[in-house]
C-alpha cells in the first residue's frame, strides 16, 4: 500500500435489532485495492456489517461512506459494491451465461458486449465453456466461481463475500482462498471478506478486522494480530495460545521482568513491551506452541530451559501437538514441533526439557 | 412367487393396499361405468348395450352442446384468471410481508369453508339479488338510481361466486411456491442493480410459475364442472356443460349422452390442463425441482 487512498469508511457505525445491539460503534477505514477480512465468532455482527455496507440493511447510526459518497439512504441496487452471498445465491431458472450477465442486462448493455463480458469473466474464474451450463448443473465449487463472475463482471469498487468458502471441502478450500486472493492481486479491486476461519484470514487478507460482539477487538496486518495480539480474547481467537500466569517485579529503563508461573524470571527489552500494555496490571502472559521448543538429546539452543512430561501427543503428520505438563502449572502447555528428518516423537510419560525465551512471551493490555 | 419379493415391497403392497383399493372403487370404477355408458344408448328405461358412437355423434352435431362447452371454458377461463390474479397479490403479502403469525393468516384465508359450499352460493345471491345488500347500500347512498341487473343472474354472479369458492385454492400453491423462493436470490438480484419492479419479473415471478401453474390447475379443472354455482346464480345464459350433464341423467332420461358429454368434457379440460403444464414447465422450465 504505497498509496493510501480510503474507499470505505466506517464512521461509528451502529445496529440494533429491537433491544439487542449488533453493531456498538465501529470504526475503520478500508483503503483501495485491499483485502480485508472481518473475522470473528457467529454472532459477533461480522455478516451484518457486510450486509450494511451492501446495503441490504439499514444502520441505527453512524455513517457508511463509499469512494467518498455517504451510503446513507441508498438502495443496495446503486451502490459500487457487489456481493458473493454465502449460499452463492445462483439464480436456479437462468444459465451459467444469464447469471453472469444479470447485472450488465440491468444496465443496459447491448446484447453483443454482454456476451463479451460474460466470456471475460468465466475466464477470469477457469469456467470458460459452462455458459450454457443451467445452474443446477454446477457443483459447490463451479457456483462459488459462477456467484465470483457475477460479481466481477460489474466491475465494482468493492467485492464483499459473506463466507464464501465455508460450503467448499478442505481440499477445494485450500484451491479457492488461493485463486481469490491471486484474481484480486491481479485485478487490483478491493475485497471485503467476511470469515470465521482465523486460518483463512490469515492466508488471504492484507489487514483483518477481528470482531466480539458488535465491537471491533483488534484491526491489524495478519503478522501483527498473531505477534502481538491486543487482547487475550484475541489471542486466544487467533491460533493456539498458552496462558501463563504472570506478574511484573520491576519495570526500569533496562526492561521489564515478569515472574511467569513455572517458567520463572525473565527481563523483557523495553522495546518488546506495547504502547498499551500497562506493566502493573499484566495477570497473565501467552506465549505460543512454536514458541516453546521440545529439546531433544543434544538440542542445546535454547535461552531458557525448563523440565516438564509430556502428557499426550497429537501428530498431525507435519507437527505434532504436545501436551506437556510443567511443575506448579494447573494444566498441561501445548507445544508444536515441526516433524523434521530423524526427530523422533516423545512418548506421553517420558520427561522432556522445554526450551523457551524472552522473544517467547507475548503481553496483553 | 412370493419369496421374489422382499420384505420391504411386502410392507410397501401392505401400506397402498387399502388406499388403491379404494381409489380403485371409488374413481376408477364409477369412471370406467361413464366411459361405458357413453357408449351405450337410451330409451325411455331400457339400456341398449349395442357400441355405438351415436351419442358422440350428438355431441358434435347438436350446437347447444357446443354453445354450452365453450360457455363452460369461458366462464372457467375468467373465473381462473381472476382467481388466480387476485391471489398472487395476496400470496405474495403473506409470504413477503407477513411476519409474525403466518399460520394464523393461512388459518383466516380458510375461514370461508367453515360454512358449506351451497350456503356460500346462496349468500352470494343475497349480496347480489335485486333486492339485495349491493343494491339496497347503493340505493341508499343514492349511487344508482334502480337496482343493478346486471350483477346476478347470468355469467358475471357465476364467475364472481366461483372466484370466491376457489380463492384459497389459488392462494395456498402460489404462497407456496413463493415461501420456496431463496431470498438471498432477491438481494442478489438487487445487489446487480434490479429496482424491486425489474427484481419481481426477473426473479420472483418465473420462480412463482409452478404455483401459479398449479393454482390454475387446481381453479380451471373443478369449476368447468361446477353446477350448483350456475344454476342457483347463472340464470339462463350463465348455465354451463355440467347442468346439462345433470339433465341427461336426470329429467331427461339420457344416462348416456350425458356420459358422452362428460367425457368430452372431461377429455376437453385435459387437454387444456396438459397444455397449461407444458406452458409452465417451458417458461420455468430450468428450474431444478
Amino acid at each position: 500500500m504505497s498509496v493510501f487512498k480510503p474507499i470505505i469508511e466506517l464512521r461509528d457505525v451502529r445496529k440494533s435489532f429491537g433491544t439487542f445491539e449488533a453493531l456498538k460503534g465501529i470504526n475503520a477505514t478500508i483503503e483501495e485495492g485491499e483485502f480485508f477480512s472481518l473475522l470473528g465468532p457467529s454472532g459477533c455482527g461480522k455478516t451484518t456489517l457486510l450486509r450494511m455496507i451492501a446495503g441490504f440493511e439499514p444502520p441505527t447510526g453512524g455513517d457508511i461512506i463509499i469512494d467518498g459518497k455517504s451510503m446513507d439512504g441508498i438502495s443496495a441496487n446503486r451502490r459500487p459494491t457487489n456481493m458473493v452471498f454465502q449460499s452463492y445465491a445462483i439464480f436456479p431458472h437462468l444459465s451459467v451465461a444469464d447469471n453472469v450477465g444479470y447485472g450488465l442486462k440491468t444496465k443496459k448493455l447491448p446484447k453483443a458486449e454482454i456476451k463479451r463480458e460474460v466470456d471475460k469473466a468465466l475466464s477470469m474464474v477457469d469456467l470458460v465453456g459452462y455458459g450454457n451450463r443451467a445452474a443446477h448443473e454446477l457443483s459447490g465449487g463451479q457456483r462459488q466461481r459462477v456467484a465470483l463472475a457475477r460479481a466481477l463482471v460489474m466491475r465494482p469498487k468493492v467485492i464483499l463475500l459473506d463466507e464464501p468458502l465455508s460450503a467448499l471441502d478442505k481440499k477445494l478450500r485450500d484451491q479457492m482462498q488461493m485463486e481469490l486472493r491471486d484474481l484480486q492481486k491481479t485485478l487490483g479491486i478491493t475485497f471485503i471478506l467476511v470469515t470465521h476461519d482465523q486460518e483463512e484470514a490469515l492466508i488471504m487478507s492484507d489487514r483483518i478486522a477481528v470482531m466480539f460482539e458488535g465491537q471491533i477487538a483488534q484491526l491489524a496486518t495478519p503478522e501483527e494480530l498473531y505477534r502481538r495480539p491486543a487482547t487475550k480474547r484475541v489471542a486466544s481467537f487467533i491460533g493456539v495460545m498458552n496462558f501463563l500466569d504472570a506478574a511484573a517485579t520491576s519495570h526500569d529503563a533496562a526492561g521489564l521482568t515478569l515472574d511467569i508461573a513455572a517458567l520463572g524470571k525473565v527481563t523483557l527489552p523495553a522495546s518488546a513491551i506495547p504502547p498499551n500494555v500497562h506493566p502493573s496490571q499484566i495477570t497473565k502472559v501467552g506465549i505460543r506452541p512454536e514458541m516453546l521448543t521440545l529439546l531433544f538429546d543434544h538440542d542445546d539452543r535454547a535461552e531458557k530451559e525448563i523440565t516438564g512430561e509430556v502428557v499426550s501427543s497429537d501428530y498431525y503428520g507435519d507437527m505434532t501437538y504436545y501436551s506437556v505438563q510443567l511443575p506448579q502449572l494447573a494444566s498441561p502447555v501445548t507445544i508444536s514441533m515441526r516433524n523434521t528428518a530423524g526427530r523422533s516423537i516423545a512418548a506421553p510419560g517420558s520427561p522432556v526439557r522445554v526450551g523457551w525465551g524472552t522473544e517467547s512471551v507475548v503481553l496483553f493490555e | 412367487m412370493t419369496r421374489g419379493l422382499s420384505r420391504e415391497s411386502r410392507q410397501g403392497l401392505t401400506l397402498i393396499g387399502l388406499p388403491f383399493g379404494f381409489a380403485l372403487i371409488m374413481l376408477a370404477a364409477p369412471l370406467a361405468m361413464v366411459i361405458t355408458f357413453s357408449f351405450w344408448t337410451q330409451n325411455y328405461l331400457d339400456i341398449d348395450r349395442t357400441l355405438t358412437l351415436a351419442n358422440y355423434q350428438e355431441v358434435f352435431s347438436q350446437p347447444i352442446y357446443q354453445t354450452l362447452l365453450w360457455r363452460s371454458l369461458r366462464i372457467s377461463v375468467i373465473v381462473t384468471v381472476v382467481t388466480v390474479v387476485l391471489a398472487f397479490p395476496i400470496a405474495y403479502y403473506l409470504s413477503f410481508h407477513v411476519k409474525r403469525n403466518k399460520a394464523l393468516w393461512l388459518f383466516l384465508i380458510t375461514v370461508p369453508f367453515w360454512t358449506s359450499y351451497l350456503l356460500r352460493v346462496f349468500l352470494w345471491k343475497v349480496i347480489l339479488g335485486y333486492n339485495g345488500v349491493l343494491n339496497t347500500a347503493l340505493l341508499e347512498i343514492g349511487l344508482i338510481r334502480e337496482p343493478l341487473t346486471f350483477i346476478l343472474y347470468n355469467a358475471n354472479a357465476v364467475v364472481l361466486t366461483l372466484a370466491h369458492a376457489w380463492a384459497p385454492f389459488a392462494i395456498l400453491p402460489i404462497f407456496v411456491a413463493l415461501e420456496k423462493i431463496d431470498r438471498s436470490l432477491l438481494e442478489a438480484a438487487e445487489d446487480l442493480g434490479d429496482g424491486p419492479f425489474r427484481r419481481f419479473w426477473r426473479i420472483t415471478f418465473p420462480l412463482a410459475i409452478p404455483g401459479v401453474v398449479a393454482a390454475t390447475l387446481i381453479v380451471l379443472i373443478p369449476t368447468v364442472g361446477d353446477f350448483i354455482t350456475p344454476r342457483l346464480v347463472g340464470g339462463t345464459d350463465g348455465l354451463m356443460i355440467a347442468n346439462m350433464i345433470q339433465i341427461q341423467f336426470g329429467k331427461a332420461n339420457n344416462a348416456p349422452l350425458g356420459a358422452a358429454l362428460a367425457v368430452t368434457s372431461m377429455v376437453v379440460v385435459a387437454l387444456i390442463s396438459i397444455a397449461i403444464y407444458l406452458v409452465g414447465r417451458k417458461i420455468g422450465g430450468r428450474v431444478a425441482r
